[in-house]
């Protein structure tokens, strides 16, 4: 581990090099495994936050009361310490810069991390690709302006035409926010995202029971399941 | 023994001999799905057998819930690392499902609404090692669970127990399914940590 940078009270980014990593695909995950001196093991995975090309990546976790590695990543774990890392997995909920769809993001809490990365590579794409001039939309519902990860990267992407992030709060929103904090519902749902007719490339991540209600809306709204990539923090277990 | 964490001890329960490695256990049902939840009623749902030869073997819904039924309870392993031990289902064997199905083949895939699939050896969903399950603790399958109905291949990761499932296809020739084209194993037992390629 080579660097850390807190996110909120119970979050933090972890920075690290992994020899031999050549790059990642933006949306994927590493499983991080703990061993105690006993020999005792423990397995969870993250997703990505980054979108370094080379053989450094980001991990942003969360500190689940219930955790069990999550504490140890949030608030013990040192620079300079080595971690066991397998990965990055995965080439389904990932986003591919070939492809020039426009790309909506819908994030619940924690969620936000792997779509933080599709927002970094998007950023950082070769202008020749197809995907680097593809328009995106970010819709973020958080807890409160304090559980914000990323808020001044993402205010400085949205400067780019071709990025539009929406905040949603849902306890508590800050000061001269115009929309009082509540839940999603389904009418903000279909107004902050691109119309099914533009036929988006949809990536939902959060909670359960947060991406379930929101995919379901989505596909109600016209959106054609196929389009629509979920991934899901279980309510207990997954990932910690 | 892998790199040693100072300070890390774990709250796991240790030498659990129903837990694989690297596994945690969760009282919880935590759900992984790749895309929106397929909602079919009953009446549309049904289920099928393919053959080699193209021979179809096909259930509805009540023909499904008229074989015999088997109340199974199992320990069931999600690669993303979470076990639940002891879950009670409600289902028809695949022994039953192939009593009538000629075949030479020894791989199958599973197909699910929604587009899902996922590769299982035959012989893994043979000798009661295997159902077509519809009841989870006494209840109907949700559909986030899987409902109308799943596979339930216990002794491989969860991936490959298809929610939604809506048939088998016998295949000369294992090939990858979904998750499997996506750098999860092409067998997937949880004793031998096959998680991914």
């Amino acid at each position: 581990m080579i660097g850390v940078t807190p996110e909120t009270r119970t979050a933090r980014t972890l920075r690290l090099r992994l020899p031999g990593l050549t790059g990642h695909r933006a949306g994927q995950h590493v499983d991080v495994r703990l061993t105690a001196p006993d020999g005792y093991t423990a397995v969870r995975s993250y997703s990505v936050a980054s979108a370094s090309p080379g053989d450094e990546l980001d991990l942003t976790v969360e500190e689940l009361a219930d955790g069990e590695v999550s504490p140890y990543l949030v608030h013990q774990v040192a620079v300079g310490d080595q971690l066991e890392v397998r990965g990055p997995v995965g080439g389904w909920f990932v986003w591919d810069p070939a492809d020039s769809s426009p790309v909506q993001l819908i994030a619940g809490g924690s969620g936000v991390v792997p779509l933080m990365a599709m927002l970094r590579a998007h950023a950082v794409a070769d202008p020749a690709s197809p995907g680097a001039a593809a328009p995106f939309r970010l819709l973020y519902s958080v807890r409160g302006p304090d559980a914000v990860y990323y808020g001044s990267e993402l205010d400085a992407l949205a400067r780019s035409p071709l990025v539009d992030v929406t905040v949603l709060y849902t306890r508590a929103a800050p000061a001269g926010n115009d929309r009082p904090p509540r839940r999603l519902d389904a009418a903000t749902l279909m107004q902050s995202v691109w119309p099914a007719a533009d036929n988006p490339a949809v990536f939902v991540c959060g909670a359960t029971a947060f991406v379930e209600t929101v995919a379901d809306w989505l596909v109600l709204g016209g959106h054609s399941p196929a389009r629509i990539k979920t991934e899901r923090y279980g309510d207990t277990g997954t990932r910690p | 023994m892998g790199i040693v964490s100072p300070g890390f001890f774990g709250r796991g329960r240790r030498d659990d001999p129903a837990l694989p490695p690297g596994q945690h256990l969760t009282e919880g049902f935590p759900v992984l799905s790749a895309g929106p939840t397929p909602r079919i009623t009953p009446d549309e749902w049904e289920f099928t057998i393919t053959t080699e030869t193209g021979q179809v073997h096909r259930w509805s819904w009540a023909e499904f819930l008229a074989l015999p039924q088997d109340d199974v309870s199992q320990d069931i392993h999600c690669v993303t690392s979470w076990s639940k031990l002891g879950t009670s289902w409600r289902g028809v064997s695949l022994d039953t499902l192939f009593e009538s199905v000629e075949s030479d083949c020894e791989f199958t895939m599973a197909h699910s609404y929604g587009g899902y699939t996922t590769n299982v050896p035959l012989d893994d969903l043979l000798g009661g090692k295997a159902w077509i399950a519809h009841e989870f603790d006494g209840e109907p399958l949700e559909p986030e669970h899987g409902g109308p109905a799943r596979l339930l291949v216990p002794h491989l990761y969860f991936w490959k127990s298809a929610k939604w499932v809506r048939g088998l296809e016998l295949l000369r020739q294992d090939e990858p399914g979904f998750w499997e084209s996506n750098g999860y194993h092409m067998y997937g037992d949880p004793w031998r940590e096959e998680r991914y390629w």
